[in-house]
This record gives structure tokens, sequence and C-alpha cells, in this order.
């Protein structure tokens, strides 16, 4: 049987997907079910002085109307971020209470503060209207740079600081600057983005009375997760009185890793009105309410010597947290982006500082990449710019800053276990045609165009895991994985995995890995996941860690099935367990051509007795069946890399930038699926592209969301993208055995950098800001005429 | 949404008889049912026009084009006689949203709701309409008069639109990135009688561009308007494009169009 690690197997989930029978949770009604609707501030900043909903009790067909003074009598807990961080000075992080639904204050539009149970939708929302709430305004913070020094938001939180938080050693770097030939400095602001899953937020919950059980079926990138949270913190019920349940997911970009308002309300609503709800986002409500991400304004400088060499890198960054600090809302502007600032390089000295705020806005978490593609975004930015002002090739400048040898102890944090920098950016360059851009530039400037390419060069630290690791930074779990595979008496396998899949396929890839180690055809192979009732626990999938480490306790509980097998067959075949072979599906003995296939074992481990012919085939002291479970917890994180060039051609009179050409040539270690992983890559490059080009969420001074519907926050489409150019090398990782390293989150890391470093090629080195808006551009492009026309 | 009753009118005399103050013709309700759901508008009476036979089709008749208001934007798109006489005016339709809007939307309904970056208003303009309603005639140049607002009364039905044939004409279509209306669209038609210069998106209303009309009729080509600048301070400004970029894009929409047509 050849091996399928590598192969283009066909996706298991497209004809589900494609047929239009995916399951996803607005697809599941339960009888008797009420709808809930959610009464939110409009406010971005108010006092609630007075609620009232007596009215809304008695309109047309509602169920009951609940708010935060139920809440709080029910001593239901609030949301909660997930790492603890410290400041510079040692102090701890300050987080303010996140209570399912406001009872005092709000803090962002959008906030929840009362919810109406009705017979249908429409009752409901009609009833909501009729919530009286008294709100006394208050100013609302919003512009970021500005938050340190407005009024407070949150009682005993100073100048609106959750952290002022370090990484590295600010002496070591000063001597480096002192050392330096010349600083380069730089200025960005890394925009904030909303991920627009396709399927909106939602949970369906059902208590069921006789078993005091609730089940929650919920929109989530990790169901174990938050059912943890959700208990623990939440005090909705025990963890085995509570079921959760992410049937078909779609589409969650880091905006599902949290457990939200909505679904802890109406679980624990569900037990107190003794009915199922049923409770489907609206598309402003996702505007609204998912977590937003990126968000950072920061100052960075780079020492260097006239030659091209880095000394030293300084990150001050501002990073906004929204109204409240959720789960990975901490973590995200530290650890998973101050490591990763000094990018691909030797960087003999470099600190990141980072002050997270609060402002009254949406509260921001990962997405996509999560921290990785604001680090990048920063070091890539910034290395163009001393390229420019050494009058250096962006490509040479790269080159004579890599490492060449791995393991490579990387400045702040990671020891990178692999990799081939040179190797990926000299890929990318031929396949780039970098050479033949002077003449597709001339060929522009003929048509009145600007053409410029930018490149970059990223690492990313993934897999998130190791779990002594990140508990010693500030994570409040382990972040481990698990997995069970058992074996039918009748040959076929089911996988139980803790990881759950949103849109990535887990369902085709963990099969292909289960079916290379078991020796089993892959369509005698089932993966289960995303219920907290069947198989294993998970800690979720985020940070392109699911095949990594996931993927990994799948190969493991494999292993442990082979191990068995050997035994058993030995038995079967009267040999040695040393003597027993394991190899496409078959137990060999040594030497001989005899042999049981894995089908055969399985079938016989459930079969222990002694009957005619058949003789008990296990071993002494050997259980019956055939059914393991592995944790893995690797001994570091993945580094994937990767080197992206692009170019653009503007339009100098209407500021349009065409994306002409991309070319990304990214290292994941071993690939499993390769159809998959380009989709992957696909998906990442869009948003990466998205963010460079048009995405935005703005909000106006008084805090209401002015990008709150795709009549004004621009997705990318297909027509801002050009055909991808996309290529591979592959150094494996060391740290798990299949080679993996993680592919979901490359696109969006490298894409903003190389298209914002082609733009500021073809405007001249002009700087300007994401998304480089046509109107931005045909500024740019102004400005470049007039400082032509002086020179001339 | 708010419930409503729904009228399905069998001609225009039993549409004007069902029309309230508190009422709407449903034509392909792309504009009507997404401002219902969002709570922007609400109506007792919903007054379905669609089934009214006489209100669709493409008819050419040697100077003019007439197109029922009911008629379809992929209708128009694809028409053969329209593609053959002013192909600016399919290209337009096809430029329209995205194929469930151009399967449903219709001219009538663009033209009534006039919005300020609707593409329709401006070939209106620009190939000197006229609007037939149950009541009366009304030309172009007088029927849209502000933001959402035209010259139709309560109950007023569009039943068809005519178009006078152009020498040449070309539309540009400058689309907001995210909903892909107009930031600015420039509907240039050259006629015997003269020259118009149509812009929607810019403006609160579509309108006619006297000054790069009248450059035009001087001498046909972009060169005439190359460089002109016009007058910004009326102009929309929002997060998409601010007033002086839209000024820039009258321009070059313009001579875009000059160079297409
Ligand atoms: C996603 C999306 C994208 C769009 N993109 C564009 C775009 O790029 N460019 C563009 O120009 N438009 C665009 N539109 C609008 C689209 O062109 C609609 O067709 C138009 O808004 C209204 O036409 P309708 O037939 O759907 O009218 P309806 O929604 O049915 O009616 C709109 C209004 O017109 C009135 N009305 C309808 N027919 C008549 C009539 N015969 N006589 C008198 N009054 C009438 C109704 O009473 C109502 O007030 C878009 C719409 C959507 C939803």
């Amino acid at each position: 049987m050849a091996s399928l690690v590598g192969s283009r197997v066909e996706r298991k989930e497209d004809k589900r997907f494609l047929t239009g029978k995916g399951r996803y949770t607005a697809d599941i009604n339960i009888n008797n079910q009420t709808y809930a609707y959610f009464v939110r501030s409009p406010h971005a900043r108010a006092k609630i002085t007075k609620i009232d909903i007596s009215k809304a009790l008695k309109a047309s067909g509602v169920v009951d109307v609940l708010t935060g003074e139920h809440i709080a009598k029910d001593k239901i807990g609030g949301l909660i971020a997930g790492w603890a961080i410290r400041s510079e000075d040692g102090s701890e992080m300050k987080c303010p209470p996140n209570p399912p639904l406001a009872k005092d204050n709000v803090n962002f539009v959008g906030d929840p503060i009362a919810v109406v149970f009705a017979e249908s939708l429409e009752e409901a929302k009609a009833a909501s209207e009729l919530v009286n709430i008294d709100y006394k305004i208050l100013k609302a913070v919003v512009n970021l740079s500005e938050a340190m020094k407005d009024d407070t938001i949150h009682k005993d939180i100073d100048k609106n600081l959750c952290y002022d938080w370090l990484l590295g050693d600010r002496q070591k770097v000063k001597e480096a600057f002192d050392k330096a030939d010349k600083i380069i400095k730089l200025d960005i602001t890394n925009n904030r983005l909303i991920p627009n899953a396709m399927e909106p937020r939602a949970c369906v919950v059902d208590y069921n009375s006789a078993s005091e059980e609730i089940t929650c079926y919920t929109t989530s990138q990790n169901p174990h997760l938050s059912r943890l949270i959700m208990s623990a913190f939440g005090g909705v019920a025990p963890e085995h009185k509570l079921r959760v349940v992410a049937p078909d997911v779609g589409g969650g970009f880091g905006s599902k890793i949290n457990l939200y308002n909505e679904e802890i309300v109406c679980s624990w609503a569900s037990k107190k009105i003794e009915r199922p709800i049923k409770w489907v986002a609206e598309r402003t409500e996702s505007f609204l309410t998912d977590t937003h991400g990126r968000d950072h304004i920061t100052h960075a400088e780079l020492a260097v010597t006239n030659d091209g060499k880095f000394l030293g890198f300084k990150n001050e960054t501002i990073a906004n947290l929204g109204a409240y600090a959720r789960v990975f809302g901490t973590v995200t502007p530290t650890y998973l982006f101050g490591p990763c600032a000094t990018g691909v390089y030797v960087m003999p000295a470099a600190y990141s500082n980072v002050k997270a705020v609060y402002t009254n806005t949406a509260p921001v978490d990962a997405y996509r990449g999560a921290g990785r593609p604001e680090a990048t975004y920063t070091i890539e930015r910034i290395v163009d710019k001393a390229a420019i002002e050494l009058g250096m090739d962006p490509i040479e400048i790269r080159m004579k800053n890599f490492p060449t040898e791995f393991p490579f102890k990387q400045t702040l944090v990671h020891q990178i276990d692999s990799g081939d920098y040179v190797a990926g950016l000299k890929k990318a360059k031929e396949m780039a045609d970098y050479d033949g851009f002077s003449a597709r530039k001339k060929d522009s400037e003929s048509k009145g165009k600007l053409r410029g390419i930018g490149v970059t060069t990223y690492f990313e630290a993934c897999g998130i895991a190791p779990s002594p690791v990140v508990m010693m930074l500030g994570c409040g779990v382990g972040l481990w994985e698990s997995a069970e595979v058992r074996f039918n008496p009748t040959g076929q396998v089911t996988v139980y995995t803790g990881s759950h899949s949103h849109g990535q396929s887990h369902q085709t890839t963990f099969a292909q890995i289960a079916a290379d180690e078991l020796g089993v055809p892959i369509e005698n192979i089932d993966i289960v996941h995303g219920d907290t009732d069947k198989g294993t626990f998970g800690m979720g999938t985020y940070g392109s860690r699911s095949l990594t480490v996931g993927g990994i306790a799948i190969v493991n509980a494999c292993k442990k099935i082979v191990d068995k097998g050997k035994r058993v067959a030995a038995k079967m075949l009267e040999a040695s367990p040393d003597d027993v072979d394991f190899k496409n599906g078959e137990f060999v003995v040594a030497n001989s051509n005899k042999k049981k296939t894995i089908g055969e074992v399985a079938f016989a481990c459930y079969l222990p007795g002694v009957r005619d012919e058949v003789k008990s085939p296990l071993p002494e002291g050997e259980e019956p069946g055939l059914k393991e479970s592995a944790f893995f917890d690797p001994a570091n994180f993945s580094f994937p890399a990767g080197s992206h060039i692009a170019e653009v051609e503007i339009d100098p009179e209407t500021g349009e930038v065409k994306l002409d050409r991309y070319t990304a040539v990214d290292d994941f270690g071993t690939i499993v699926n390769p159809t998959i992983v380009e989709g992957q890559v696909h998906g990442g490059l869009a948003q990466g592209i998205g963010q460079a080009l048009t995405e935005n969420a703005e909000y106006d001074e008084t805090g209401q969301l002015i990008t709150a519907s795709y009549m004004d926050y621009t997705m990318p489409r297909a027509d801002n993208l050009p055909e991808f150019n996309l290529g591979f090398t592959c150094t494996k990782a060391t740290t798990n055995p299949l080679g993996v390293k993680g592919c979901g989150e490359a696109g969006s890391i490298g894409a903003p950098p190389t298209v914002m470093n082609a733009i500021i090629n073809a405007l001249d080195g002009q700087e300007i800001q994401m998304p480089a808006t046509a109107e931005k551009v045909w500024r740019a492009c102004k400005n470049l005429k007039k400082t032509k026309n002086k020179a001339a | 949404m708010k419930t409503f009753n729904y009228h399905s009118a069998k001609d225009s005399k039993e549409a004007k008889k069902l029309s309230s103050s508190n009422s709407a013709f449903l034509a392909g309700g792309m504009t009507t049912i997404p401002s219902m759901k969002l709570g922007l508008a609400t109506y007792k009476d919903i007054i379905d026009i669609k089934n009214i036979k006489k209100l669709s089709g493409i008819s050419v008749s040697g100077k003019s084009i007439k197109i029922g208001a009911t008629t379809k934007h992929t209708e128009v798109a694809n028409s053969k006689e329209i593609k053959k006489t002013i192909p600016s005016l399919s290209s337009l339709a096809e430029g329209i949203g995205d194929p469930q809007v151009r399967n449903r939307g219709t001219i009538g309904g663009s033209i009534a709701n006039n919005d300020p970056a609707a593409d329709y208003p401006s070939a209106c303009l620009a190939l000197n309409a006229v609007i037939h309603t149950n009541e009366r005639k009304i030309e172009a140049s007088k029927f849209f008069k502000g933001m959402f607002e035209t010259a139709l009364k309560k109950g007023e039905l569009i039943e068809t639109v005519e178009f006078q044939i152009p020498e040449k004409s070309s539309y540009q279509k400058y689309p907001n990135p995210a909903s892909r209306y107009a930031i600015v669209g420039v509907y240039v038609a050259k006629h015997k009688s003269g020259v118009n210069v149509a812009i929607t998106g810019a403006k609160p209303c579509v309108y006619n561009d006297k000054d790069l009309a009248k450059a035009l009729v001087s001498s046909f080509s972009s060169n005439s308007i190359s460089g002109m600048e016009v007058n910004s301070s009326n102009m929309n400004s929002d997060i998409h494009a601010s007033a002086e970029f839209r000024a820039s894009l009258v321009v070059t929409q313009a001579k875009k169009a000059v160079e297409a047509c």
C-alpha cells in the first residue's frame, strides 16, 4: 500500500459541504425550542441607571426575560483571560470582570444587557424593543494612541493599562545601538480586522430535566475548552452535566476560540426556563461582538552597520484589547508577538515592549496568525526600510542576516529546530522571476502605471504547546492534545480526536495519517471530533496546532495499537513479538511467510475465548479488545517559515492597486495533503492581502462601529487576488514523528508586509499605512509627482 | 421584519388603487426587502408589480429603446438589441451588484429608488431618457430631485423607460470596494444634439456636468478635459472616498469614458 501522507487524497468533507449537507449549529432544531434575542448596548460607554423588563415580559409569545441581575443572583461567572501576563515591573496584569450580561456598566456597542426568550424569533425581537433601559452616557475611549491619557474605563485600572510588558534586555539593546552605523526608525499601525467567519455564531441549548444535563450545540473551535470554562469559571453546571457539541463549523479564524456571553447565558437559562433555546447571531451582531483582530500601533527601530548587518532591534507597541480581556487577548500581543518580532534573522540584541490597553470597542483577540502577522509586519517593513536607506537590494539584506545553522537560538525566546531560509528565498526569487522585474516595470511605465516589488521572509512559532513552556509563560492550562483509536471487531477504525475542525479538513488529513500508521484503507477510517461526550479532551484548534499536536496524538495512539497487535499476532503466529514486523497493514514473522493482517488481529482481539478451532490469541495478561489512547505534548513549538514575493501595478490617476503577481514559498515540514495545504495557503493569503489592501474596522469618536456591514467593511474578493504561484521547501520538524510544522496561518502572516513592501517600492519608498486604499495611494502618487517635479 | 399585507397587482390600475401613504411597490425587492429586514422601513402594504405583464420587456424603435420597468438587470445586460444599439447600457447593467441582484433587481426599482450611488440614473441623464408612468411622461432631467428623491408622486408607477440612442457612449464606474455601488460613475454620451456627461456617486444626487460636456462639445477627445478640475465643495465624503478624491475621479472616469467611446 502506497503511503497516503503526501498525496492529494480527495477531501472526505467535500461531498457533504458541496451538496449542502453540512450540518451547522443553526441547522439544529429541538422540539419545543424558544428563540433568544439579546438586548445590546447602543452606546460605547454608559452607566446603566435602570432596566425595566415588565412590559417585555407581558409581550406576545414571551417566555422569559433575564438580565444581569438574574446572572448575579445565580452567581454565574463571566468571561476570562486565559493567560496571565506580568508587567516589566513584576506586577500582575489587570483585568476587569466581564459578566455574561452587563448589569451596571456597558463598555462597547453590542455589549449584551438582557435576553428575551419567546415562542418565535419575531416575538423575541419585538419584545426586546420593550425592554426599557436608562443610560447615563459617558465619554467613550476610542482612540488607541490616546487611551492611556483618557478617562479610566474600568474601576481600579489606571491609564486603562492591562500591562506594560517587556521581553528582552534594554541594556544590551542600548549597547548595540551605540555601536550602530545607522538607526532605522519606523512608525506603523496594524489595522483592526473583523474575522467574518461565513457562519455567524450560534448556539442551541437543550436542558434535560431528567438527567439534569445541559447540551450546548455551538459554533466553537474548541468545545472542550468551552465546557471547561463554562463549568469551572461560569459555574453553569459541573463538567459531567454539561455537554458541548460543535458540529460542522463554518470558519472561525480565531473568533470562535472564545466562549462567548451568549453561550453561557443560553446554557444557564435553558435550565432556568426548562425549555430548549436557539440563538443565531445576525450579521450585524457578528460585526459588533465577534472578537476582532490586530489593532496595534508600533514604533520600531533597527540598528544596522553600513554593510547591512543587523545589530539590534527595539519594538515599542501599544496593543488594543478592546473592552475586556478574553481568552487569548492578553497573550496574542505578548508571547505570540514579541518573540517573532526579530524575524528570521540573527539579531544580537532585541526587546519588545508592549502596553496593552482597554478601549470602548469590541474585545480584540486571536485572529489567524495571532501576533505573528503583527510581528512579521513590523520586522519586514523595517528591514525593507533599512535596505532602502542603505541602498541595498531587499533580498541581499535578508540573505546577509539569515542564520545558516540549525537548531538556531532566536534572540528572544525560541530555539528553532530546523529550517533553511536561504534555500526558501532562493527558490522564491526564481519562481517570482525577480530578475525580470525591471523589464516588467518598464512595460508598466510605458502604460503610465507604476510597478513595485516586495519581499518578505518570515518564521512563525506555532503548533502551540509544549505545556511546561506555555504554562511558564502564563497560560492557565497545558496545551497538549489527545486521541483515541478504536478498532471495531470487523476491522474498521474510529479515531477520536480532541482537535476540532472549522474548515481545515481534519477528517481527511487525520484519516490519511491513521491509514498510513495502521495500513487500513482510508475509507474504513472515521474521524470523530467536536463533541465532549465523544472521545477525548482537546485544547482546541488555533495556532496551527491541530496536526502538529492533535495529529501526533493520533499517530502515537496508532503506534500503541500496532504494539499490542504485534504481541497478539506473535501469539497467533507462534513467534516472539520481537520477530514480528508490521508493514502495510500486515504483521509478518521475520524470515518467513507467516503473517496476519491487522483486521484479522483486531477480530481476534475481540474473540478471546476458545471454541472449536478458535483459540484465544491473547497472550497471558493481555486485555481483550483493540483500543488505545495517547496524549501528546511536544518538546517545542514548531517553526514554519517562508519567503513571499509580490508585484503590484498602480494607476497613479485613480490610486487603484492591482496585485499582479504573488509567489509564496513555504516550509511546512512534511506535507500530508498538498491540496488541503494549498487551500490553507490560498485562504491565508486572501486574508493577508485583505489586511494590506482593503479591510479596516473603523469606529467613530463616540465608539460606533462604522464598518458594521459589507456595504462598508471591505472583504477581499476573488477579483482582488492574482493567480497564486506556490512553492514548497521542506525541512522536517524534529520535535514530532511526522516532521510536520503547521500551515494554517502562514498566508496571513506573510502577505501584509509583502504587499505593502511592493506598494512602497512602487511609490519610491514613500510610506503608507494599511490598508492601502485607493485614496491613500492616490495621495501618495500626487506627492510623488510633486517631489519628482521639484527634483526635475 | 414586521408583518405586512402582500398584494399582487394584475395591472397598473389595481396597483395604484392598492397604494397608500403606507405602501411600497415590490419589483425586485433588492432595496425594499433589506431595508425592511433591517428595520429601516416598515410598510402596511406591499404591492407586487412583477405580475403585471405590460411592465416587462425591451423594444427598439428607430431612435430609442424602451425598457419596461420590471425588466431585470440581467435581461438588459444580455439583450442583443441593446448590445447592438447602446452597448454601454448593457455593460452598465452587467456591472450592477452580483448575479443574484441582477437576476431580481429591476430598472424601474433602481430609478424610483434613486440611490445616490446607483448606476442607472446616470444612464437616464446621459441618454436623455423619458420616464413613462401610469400618469405622465417625465424627462430624466426633471425626474431625479435629490437624495433618494424623485418626481414620482405617491402611487405613481413607472411603466417604461425610454432611452435615446446616442452616436456613441460609455459608462465608466469606479466601484466602492466594499459595496461595489459607484463611488463615482461617469456616463458620457454623444448625441447629434450635443454631449452629456452624467455623474453618479459623487454628489447626493445624479447630475449632468455642464463644464465637462461643454469642453467635449468643442472637441470630443479626452485631451480636451484632461487637467480640468471640478469643484469638490458639495461632493460626498465618506470612509471610502473624500470629496477631493471623488472630484478627481470624476475627471479621470470621464476621460476613460471618452476614450472608450
Ligand atoms: C447586494 C446589492 C448590490 C447592489 N449593487 C448595486 C450596484 O452596484 N449598482 C446599482 O445601481 N444598484 C445596486 N443595487 C440595487 C439594485 O440595483 C436594485 O435593483 C435596486 O435597488 C432596486 O430595484 P428593485 O427592482 O429591487 O426594487 P424594489 O426593492 O422592489 O423597490 C425599490 C423602491 O422602488 C419602488 N418601485 C419599484 N418599482 C417601481 C415602479 N415601477 N414604479 C414606481 N416605483 C417603483 C418601490 O416602491 C421601492 O420604494 C444593489 C442591491 C443589492 C442588494
